[in-house]
């Protein structure tokens, strides 16, 4: 079964690696592209695992004789999802590479933001992972500016794991130094609670959403470093207030960075721009090839 | 929020534990859930009971354990203690709490025979 809301299996599936197929699970290119339940080679860690058999009700372990017996696990709930997000996190500190996780409700303006941003980054090396239900539209859209785009359909999930991110890393040959954006499925529940292996979340927040969006789903707030307040040339229409969209951000993250954007008009895009090029030049290199030779 | 996710996440710790401690039924799962880690408590029981059908902890009983939710307020820099995601500070009344405490999603043991 999947791991993502209990749904069925063969509903995920990954997408834009190069030439198209319908993704019926029988591909001769010998990868299974269905995400659950294959047989890659994972490593399961038990070192939260300690046994004690002192603890069980009998008090004591005899050889042989069945008694029950307190395991002490001390194991997180999503341990296996934060092995797959750790692992995703090595891979990109390996190349300097800079990665955002991109979270908002639909329809916030996530893929014309990161069209535009795209645009904007010139010949800066990056790629897009595209996390929606279904279709392969959004990366379709990532790929006519020219970028790499891989789609992962996540089918009845509600959000991308560090494991569908673990296999679309396969599929994208990542520069040193580049910048990776992942597009969460639009959701502002779930994706707060899954680690993807990312350096930040980016909360995409359109003013036409109300102000209240922080106070309702304050955890997705909380998470991300930095919120976009998207889609700013309608605010005249929309009778908003953009300072109580800020105060209320602040008040379920006080730490949180806000930057008032429009995707449509270009107005404030040129802060988000720098502040990506500010975070990808200070990321601590783990292996540079080009420090490593002086 | 996730709750069968979260079950399906207990159900591959415990199946990893078995085969680790070599067990093959569990009585009793303890969990201790955090009052901000967003879990309906009422959900994460019902997907328990059918995603653990079929395993070593079918038909166990799910034990939840409640850790308090703590925040950092920034208006009086201290640690306080809130029941609520956006109650205000209990000490100076301020607004301004980041959650330092009370995600937790923890599987913290299994009575097994």
């Amino acid at each position: 079964m999947c791991t993502v809301c209990g749904c069925g299996c063969g509903t995920a599936s990954v997408e834009g690696h190069g030439h198209d197929h319908s993704h019926s699970h029988d591909h001769a290119h010998g990868h299974d592209h269905h995400h659950h339940d294959h047989a890659h080679d994972h490593h399961h860690h038990h070192d939260g695992d300690n046994m004690h058999f002192g603890h069980g009700p009998a008090g004591t372990e005899v050889p042989g004789m069945s008694q029950d017996r307190l395991i002490e696990i001390e194991t997180n709930i999503l341990a296996k999802n934060d092995r797959y997000a750790d692992g995703n996190r090595h891979k990109l500190a390996h190349l300097g590479a800079f990665a955002v996780n991109l979270v908002s409700s639909p329809g916030s303006g996530k893929t014309t933001l990161l069209c535009k941003t795209i645009e904007m980054l010139g010949d800066q090396p990056l790629a897009v992972i595209e996390g929606d239900q279904q279709t392969a539209n959004d990366a379709e859209r990532i790929r006519e500016t020219g970028a790499r785009a891989v789609q992962v359909n996540t089918g009845k999930g509600c959000h991308l794991d560090g494991h569908m991110v673990g296999h679309a890393l396969e599929h994208l040959t990542l520069e040193e130094c580049a910048m990776l954006f992942i597009e969460n499925v639009g959701n502002l529940v779930c994706p707060a609670g899954f680690d993807l292996g990312e350096d930040c979340k980016v909360a995409i927040l359109s003013v036409t959403e109300g102000e209240d969006k922080p106070l309702k789903y304050p955890d997705m707030f909380t998470v991300s470093e930095i919120a976009l307040l998207n889609k700013v040339d309608l605010a005249p229409y929309c009778d908003v207030d953009l300072d109580l969209y800020e105060a209320n951000l602040r008040r379920v993250n006080p730490q949180i960075e806000i930057l008032r954007v429009s995707a449509r008009t270009g107005e404030g895009m040129e802060a988000w721009v720098d502040w990506l090029k500010h975070r990808l030049a200070t990321k601590p290199v783990h292996v540079h090839h080009h420090d490593a030779a002086e | 929020m996730h709750e069968m996710s979260l079950a399906e996440g207990i159900r591959t710790v415990i199946e990893d534990s078995a085969r680790v401690n070599g067990f093959d039924h569990v009585k009793k799962v303890r969990v201790e859930i955090g009052k901000f880690a967003g879990v309906e408590k009422p959900a994460l029981e019902f997907a328990f009971d059918v995603v653990m059908r079929g395993s070593v902890a079918e038909g166990a009983i799910l034990e939840m354990i409640d850790l308090p939710g703590k925040a950092m307020c920034y208006d009086c820099a201290k640690e306080v203690e809130i029941e609520h995601r956006l109650d205000l500070c209990p000490i100076c009344g301020g607004g301004k709490l980041m959650p330092s405490g009370g995600d937790e999603m923890r599987i913290k043991d299994l009575e097994v025979n």
